[in-house]
């Protein structure tokens, strides 16, 4: 992103701004890194309590009409086809060499209607990848500049936003809607698919509201939050709670030269079906990977994106991301390594400046809800 | 605001010293604290070695990223701040007290005069726009 490109803005801009938020460029968007009670706080917030996301600058884009379904599971790796309505599945964009474009999750939210969540970063590319596979007679709409996103987590998620939340379907709850569910609501006054998704290792929600009907849900929540505790949470302490549970970072873990199998990420391929990269993907499963993403505890340092990873002082491998986790109390990191050194209890070494800091391949996820510290 | 003790000498790097009888204690500044965010890891000189003024002498981490200290003055490291270095929140907590990083035998004392007073510290923290990252 050059500097002379003018930052994007959601529409809570200035509610980040006048809770005191320290904003950063993200993607080619003006984000909160952190809100003043800071990154730690709020990442124990949301472990403990609430935490409130403005992922507002995410990417969506929707397929509609009869073809719809078809289309979305031709483009991503899972089984979208097998979505029920008010059903959403997490799953990859692939390439046709088997490699990975974007991860993003694919939610049913109309019989007819599919909503694909992209990374913020990517949504130009996603967008054309896309319609280059895309199937004759099924309209893709990019509403990535209409559709604001909030998201809610926590274990106390559940109850704030039933607080603020009415169903269109009179007798049922928010509090009921299963993991992955996705509803049509009116929270805080305003139209809304509401799902039961995230990022945190938390129960939650994510919010799809329209552009200029956040500010309203976003202020709701907050009072509605304010008494059990819930805190706004930054892209900082995203970062950390996505990494305590494992999940994969566009541009950190996958990107167009990382395979679904050696992310990890076998799981969400289908390989029963087809869809753009299936062949490649197959191959690369059958042949094995050489590498593999492992988890890691590290000792003296905080292993960042790009360092080395050390066996007996050779390199092997690659730091993709690491931090300090405040719920596990260490450091700790995700690395591409041999998959003959991928094994828990492995001991190995990231060069920390011109240090070499002990690390041991550790079981993942990090964090597991449930799992308090 | 950052507080910024009158009795206390800054480096432009948002090092801190303060003057003892055998040894200067040297830390990070409250403005640096807060610009770097929670600190979850220091990295400090063993006691014996030199520091050099202006040169890189350790790291303080923070969630988001590791950041250089700068040596205000030259001399020898006669204590590190052990407590520091078990909770490096202290260094967020009380960067002028409990927080403190390392004391150093100076080995020039005119080198004291190269560094910021009080007033020149905190014209330099309100020029420079926080960086925010």
């Amino acid at each position: 992103m050059s500097a002379t490109t003018a930052l994007l803005r959601t529409p809570l801009y200035e509610e980040h701004v006048a809770l005191g938020a320290r904003m950063v460029p993200f993607a080619g968007w003006e984000m909160p890194i952190q809100y003043p009670s800071g990154i730690v706080n709020e990442h124990r917030a949301v472990r403990a309590a609430a935490g409130m996301f403005d992922l507002s600058h995410m990417g969506e884009i929707y397929l509609r009409g009869p073809g719809a379904g078809a289309a979305a599971d031709l483009l991503v790796s899972s089984d979208i086809a097998g979505l029920e309505l008010g059903q959403a599945r997490y799953g990859l964009l692939c390439n046709e060499r088997g490699t990975i474009v974007d991860d993003v999750i694919v939610y049913r939210v109309e019989r007819e209607t599919y909503l694909v969540v992209v990374n913020a970063a990517n949504v130009d590319k996603d967008r054309e990848h896309m319609k280059r596979y895309l199937a004759a007679g099924v309209e893709l709409e990019d509403a990535s500049r209409d559709t604001a996103l909030i998201a809610l987590q926590g274990p106390r998620a559940a109850v704030i936003m039933a607080s603020v939340t009415d169903l269109e379907i009179r007798e049922a709850t928010v509090e009921e809607l299963a993991p992955f569910g996705v509803v049509s609501a009116r929270v805080g006054g305003a139209r809304a698919y509401v799902a039961r998704t995230g990022y945190t290792g938390e129960d939650g929600f994510e919010v799809f509201l329209p552009w200029d009907r956040a500010v309203g849900p976003w202020s709701r929540l907050l009072a509605a939050g304010g008494a059990l505790g819930l805190t706004p949470v930054g892209l900082g302490a995203r970062d950390t709670l996505r990494l305590e549970a494992r999940f994969s970072l566009y541009g950190n873990e996958i990107d167009e030269t990382t395979d679904p199998i050696e992310a990890g990420l076998g799981w969400t391929c289908k390989l029963d079906k087809g869809f753009v990269g299936r062949d490649a993907v197959a191959r690369a499963k059958e042949q094995g990977p050489s590498r593999r993403i492992a988890g890691l505890a590290v000792e003296g340092g905080v292993a960042r994106h790009g360092y080395a990873v050390l066996d007996a002082g050779r390199e092997v491998g690659t730091v993709t991301s690491g931090t300090f986790g405040p719920s596990v109390g260490r450091n700790i990191a995700l690395a591409y390594v041999p998959v003959a050194l991928a094994r828990v209890g492995t001991r190995l070494a990231v060069r920390i400046r011109d240090r070499e800091a002990p690390a041991t391949v550790v079981k993942t996820p990090f964090f597991k809800r449930g799992e308090r510290t | 605001m950052s507080s910024v003790p009158d009795d206390l000498r800054y480096s432009k790097e948002h090092e801190w010293v303060r003057a003892g009888t055998d040894s200067v204690t040297i830390g990070i500044t409250a403005f640096a604290q807060d610009q770097l965010g929670d600190v979850v890891f220091v990295e400090l000189p063993a006691q014996g070695s030199t520091i050099k003024q202006f040169s890189s002498f350790g790291v303080v981490e923070s969630v988001k990223a590791a950041s250089d200290v700068y040596a205000p003055v030259s001399g020898e490291v006669v204590e590190r701040n052990v407590k520091v270095v078990e909770s490096p929140e202290l260094v967020n907590r009380s960067p002028y007290e409990d927080g403190w990083l390392v004391k150093v035998r100076v080995a020039d004392k005119a080198e004291l005069n190269k560094l910021l007073s009080p007033d020149e510290y905190r014209a330099h923290i309100g020029e420079t726009a926080p960086s925010g990252g």
